[in-house]
């Protein structure tokens, strides 16, 4: 079990960026195909990145390297545990943490557009950190229910428990989805950068960092959406072979619908992100426990 | 033991005295450094000798040659409350805050006609000591007394700062530290009820003369908003002594614990409200914002070692009491509620002492919802949670006065680019909020367990609280940090005044807070498990971290720190060409000033969102506070209810 679980981090280091990066892609191609365009080749998120090391590296101080380097870094680092099946808790305070670098990042430079981006990320954190607990306390609960004592934070309990996990938390997977577009940074809640440099914020908490340092939250990104629809096939997983494809297909289905959803919604001011995110965390996540526990 | 005891008490009084009479700034300084050193030395030393017994002292019929100790002390106690009573009493005619008088004058009597009148004939020892108590002792002893090292050199610039503007009382004020001290050791030692009381009112007068100190009139107010609360606290705990004492023939607070009459439970919603009182606990959570006017270091005092954790130490030693009764709930809900709302609040302020404020009324909220769940899990957390945030709030408030008196500012707007203008104080300020709320910073371990506690004990209602006070508690912490952090080019270069007193104990403290972090397994392990193991009478208490993910813990720690090492070697080799700041063309080179709509330059300023017109008014806390004195009041009915 130990190897396995190490394979399936190492598996997660090596290719974990590249099946975003991919994703990506297919993202772009399908977006443009509804809007009538034929799109970039699939492969362009690489070709970007690449160019993107190629080029000259400005740079407003030392720190940037440092602290884009350490938010690539703990994101691998956030997936790596994810995918080793260690306390899903554990996992998401990682996130949470590498999360925070971004920020710095951005507040590094005294660029208006960069301050205002980290200000909005900040507030892009306070509306998703709730929804993310709740979502590790759902697990714990439904793996608690389904051993009938106590539950496990442990990933790897999860993934292998009786029935899959959303069986016990549709609401909590609502929610959970609701975050992912803002975790994805899709619109429309692509409110502290976006895909797109044309708003108003420039490309918000990236603007002030290019070359090298981009690239490595370009990476960083990627490894982080790899993780995001671990979390959701997480869902899908049990101790059945079938799950497997299930999840496969599921996480998909998902990211395909984060792609419509960007594609046909504007963005929202940050108040009402704040208070949908809050109010769908309430009543999908606080409902869903509640039921948990009382019905259960 | 008695007499090691009896001096570490007596010790800081003692030197109260000493830095009372002497007027002499350097020799009061010799003096303070030699009594923290003596306070620090003797606690360590008497750590070690006790470090795992668990003892009681001072039985009913202690004499020393026949000589009756106790009744003396006793008859001393009651002289000293009336004193007390009497100060209290002149100070409110004076100011014509006349209900304070009337707390004390109710609590005092009351307490007096008890003794005096044999209804309190102890039954049990006086004195005990055990591993919580040992913890306690090195937080009061090792932070209190660096505080008291760093008020030496924090006063000195202070004067300095105020001139005329305030009466120097440097020797009164330090004086007044080391009685705190005194009246904290005097708190976790004591096994009787009403000599623990005595403590507790020497808290909160002391308290009430440190806020009051620069006698300004808001001072003044501020003061006597934590006395009357503080007192209130007082006279529920005077109540849970008579109800003990005259129905239930209990005098010790392990026998209040242990008696299995489910009656105990109104004396514990009594101690409950003098806990919440002094923790600062919605509803009574104003008076710790009204405490900011005193000078820095007795609001680290206040916040870190002592007062707030008294309130918390009393919770802790009755938790076991609480488990899954209508006074843990209240107390547990109450908590919760207060984390949720003062993390909201403290997202508003540009105040730095303010936002630290918030924060530990927040922080304490969390370790109270913890003792009021009550299972073992949570008193787990409750521990580590209460020394994490002892050593870090210390820590930050110190950088913050220092950072004060450097810059003349404490708004953390005017701490922008501070990295490049003071980095040490940066630096140190930084892990300081880190210690807060960073993985894998020790009080975010206790915080995660303390939710898979929550769960466990089946509350929804606190993890949900829980879920929602984190995020706020992320937002206003990250916002600070990312202050602290910007790269700021400097347009003046001011010096360091921070004085090397201050220094001592700012290093000291940093030092603390990585060490606690690395040590982490082993406090646990030895420690820590011992207590809840004691408290609840079992000998298998397992925390609910995994020590695979204690290992995964230091295993991030060793990956961001050689990460940002190697990080920072890597830029001195690499290829980087210099840029300024992207603006859409219209900055004028420095980083300062853009080109306006009328061709004009202007200053660019960036601040932080604060989210005033959100929930920038006081009506939330006053309505939180309505909130939560309704939901005390009918717990406490409920409560009293089900017993008569």
């Amino acid at each position: 079990m130990i190897l396995y679980r190490v394979i399936s981090a190492v598996i997660y280091i090596l290719v974990g960026g590249l099946i975003a990066g991919l994703l990506a892609g297919l993202d772009r191609k399908f977006s443009a195909r509804m809007q009538g365009r034929r799109g970039p080749s699939v492969f362009q998120p690489f070709y970007d990145v690449a160019k993107l090391f190629s080029k000259e590296t400005l740079s407003l101080n030392g720190g940037q390297f440092v602290i884009a380097f350490s938010f690539l870094l703990l994101m691998i680092l956030t997936g790596a545990l994810f995918f080793a099946g260690v306390d899903i808790l554990l996992v998401f305070l990682a996130l949470s943490t590498a999360a925070m670098f971004l920020v710095f990042a951005a507040t590094s430079s005294n660029s208006a557009m960069s301050t205002m981006g980290a200000q909005r990320e900040m507030m892009q954190m306070l509306a998703y950190e709730p929804m993310v607990l709740i979502t590790a306390v759902g697990f714990y609960m439904a793996t608690g229910i389904m051993n009938g004592g106590t539950g496990s934070f442990k990933i790897i309990d999860i993934a292998t428990s009786d029935i899959p996990s959303i069986i016990y938390l549709p609401g909590i997977f609502l929610g959970f989805l609701f975050i992912l577009t803002i975790k994805f940074r899709k619109s429309p809640f692509d409110i502290s950068t976006s895909h797109h440099a044309h708003q108003e914020l420039v490309k918000g908490v990236t603007t002030d960092l290019s070359g090298r340092n981009l690239g490595m939250i370009e990476v960083a990104h990627w490894y982080e959406n790899t993780f995001l629809l671990g979390v959701v096939a997480l869902f899908f997983l049990s101790n059945d072979w079938w799950s497997i494809p299930l999840a496969v297909v599921a996480t998909l289905i998902v990211y395909f619908f984060e792609t419509i959803i960007d594609n046909i919604s504007a963005r929202v001011k940050w108040e009402l992100m704040v208070k949908l995110a809050w109010g769908v965390t309430i009543v999908c996540g606080g409902l869903n426990l509640l039921v948990l526990e009382y019905i259960f | 033991m008695e007499l090691f005891i009896a001096l570490l008490i007596l010790f800081p009084f003692l030197a109260a005295v000493c830095q009372a009479v002497v007027k002499n700034n350097t020799v009061r300084k010799v003096s303070v450094y030699i009594s923290s050193a003596v306070i620090i030395a003797a606690t360590i030393v008497f750590v070690v000798l006790n470090f795992g017994k668990e003892q009681s002292f001072i039985p009913t019929d202690f004499k020393i040659g026949g000589f009756d100790v106790v009744g003396t002390v006793n008859y001393g106690m009651l002289a000293i409350e009336f004193i007390l009573m009497g100060i209290i009493t002149y100070l409110s005619f004076k100011y014509k805050k006349y209900y304070a008088a009337l707390l004390s004058i109710v609590q005092t009597c009351f307490i007096a006609w008890l003794e005096l009148s044999g209804n309190a004939h102890a039954v049990n020892d006086y004195l005990f000591c055990d591993n919580l108590t040992l913890i306690l002792c090195l937080m009061i002893a090792v932070v209190g007394g660096l505080i008291c090292v760093y008020a030496v050199g924090y006063l000195k610039d202070y004067h300095h700062h105020h001139g005329s503007e305030v009466k120097d009382r440097r020797s009164f004020f330090c004086a007044m530290l080391f009685v705190f001290l005194g009246a904290m050791f005097g708190i976790v030692f004591s096994a009787n009820l009403i000599w623990m009381y005595f403590f507790w009112e020497i808290t909160s007068v002391v308290s009430f003369l440190l806020i009051g100190y620069t006698k300004t009139k808001e001072a003044v107010d501020n003061s006597f908003r934590a006395l009357w609360m503080n007192l209130l606290g007082g006279v529920g705990f005077a109540a849970a002594i008579g109800y003990a004492a005259l129905k239930l023939h209990i005098f010790n607070l392990k026998d209040l614990v242990n008696a299995a009459d489910p009656a105990i439970e109104i004396p514990l919603i009594c101690l409950a409200l003098a806990a919440l009182t002094k923790s600062a606990q919605l509803p009574f959570s104003r008076w710790l914002m009204g405490a900011m006017v005193a000078p820095t270091p007795s609001s680290a005092l206040l916040h870190s070692a002592t007062m707030v954790k008294a309130g918390i130490y009393l919770l802790i030693r009755i938790a076991p009491a609480m488990t899954g009764n209508i006074v843990g709930l209240t107390v547990a809900l109450i908590g919760g509620f207060t984390f949720f709302v003062a993390s909201i609040r403290a997202i508003t302020h540009t105040d730095g002492k303010k936002v630290l404020a918030y924060s530990t009324i927040s922080n304490l909220g969390l370790i109270v919802a913890c003792c009021g769940v009550g299972i073992t899990e949570t008193i787990w957390a409750a521990i580590f949670l209460m020394m994490f945030h002892c050593v870090s709030k210390s820590l930050l408030f110190q950088t913050v006065g220092s950072v004060e008196h450097a810059t003349g500012s404490r708004n953390i707007e005017d701490m922008h680019g501070l990295i490049k203008r003071y980095p040490a104080l940066a630096v140190a300020m930084t892990i300081g909020i880190a210690g807060m709320y960073l993985a894998p910073f020790g009080m975010l371990i206790s915080k995660w367990s303390a939710l898979q506690a929550f769960v466990d004990a089946g509350n929804i209602i606190l993890v949900l609280l829980l879920a929602f006070g984190s995020a706020t508690t992320l937002f206003y912490w990250t916002k600070w940090i990312s202050k602290l952090l910007a790269y700021a080019r400097p347009t003046i270069r001011r010096k360091d005044t921070t004085s090397l007193d201050q220094w001592i104990s700012i290093a000291g403290h940093t030092v603390m807070m990585v060490a606690l972090c690395l040590v982490f397994p082993f406090l646990s392990g030895s420690l820590v498990t011992p207590i809840v193991n004691s408290l609840y009478g079992i000998a298998d208490f397992k925390p609910v971290l995994s020590d695979e993910n204690l290992y995964i813990l230091i295993l991030m720690i060793i990956v961001l720190a050689l990460v940002i090492v190697i990080g920072f070697i890597a830029t001195r080799f690499m290829k980087t060409k210099q840029t300024t700041i992207y603006m859409s063309g219209i900055d004028t080179g420095d980083e300062r000033h853009y080109v306006g709509a009328f061709d004009e330059e202007r200053t660019m300023y960036h601040a932080n969102w604060y989210l005033s017109d959100l929930i920038g008014t006081d009506r939330l806390m006053t309505v939180a506070t309505w909130v939560a004195a309704a939901g005390f009041i009918i717990g406490a009915v409920l409560t009293i209810g089900g017993v008569l």
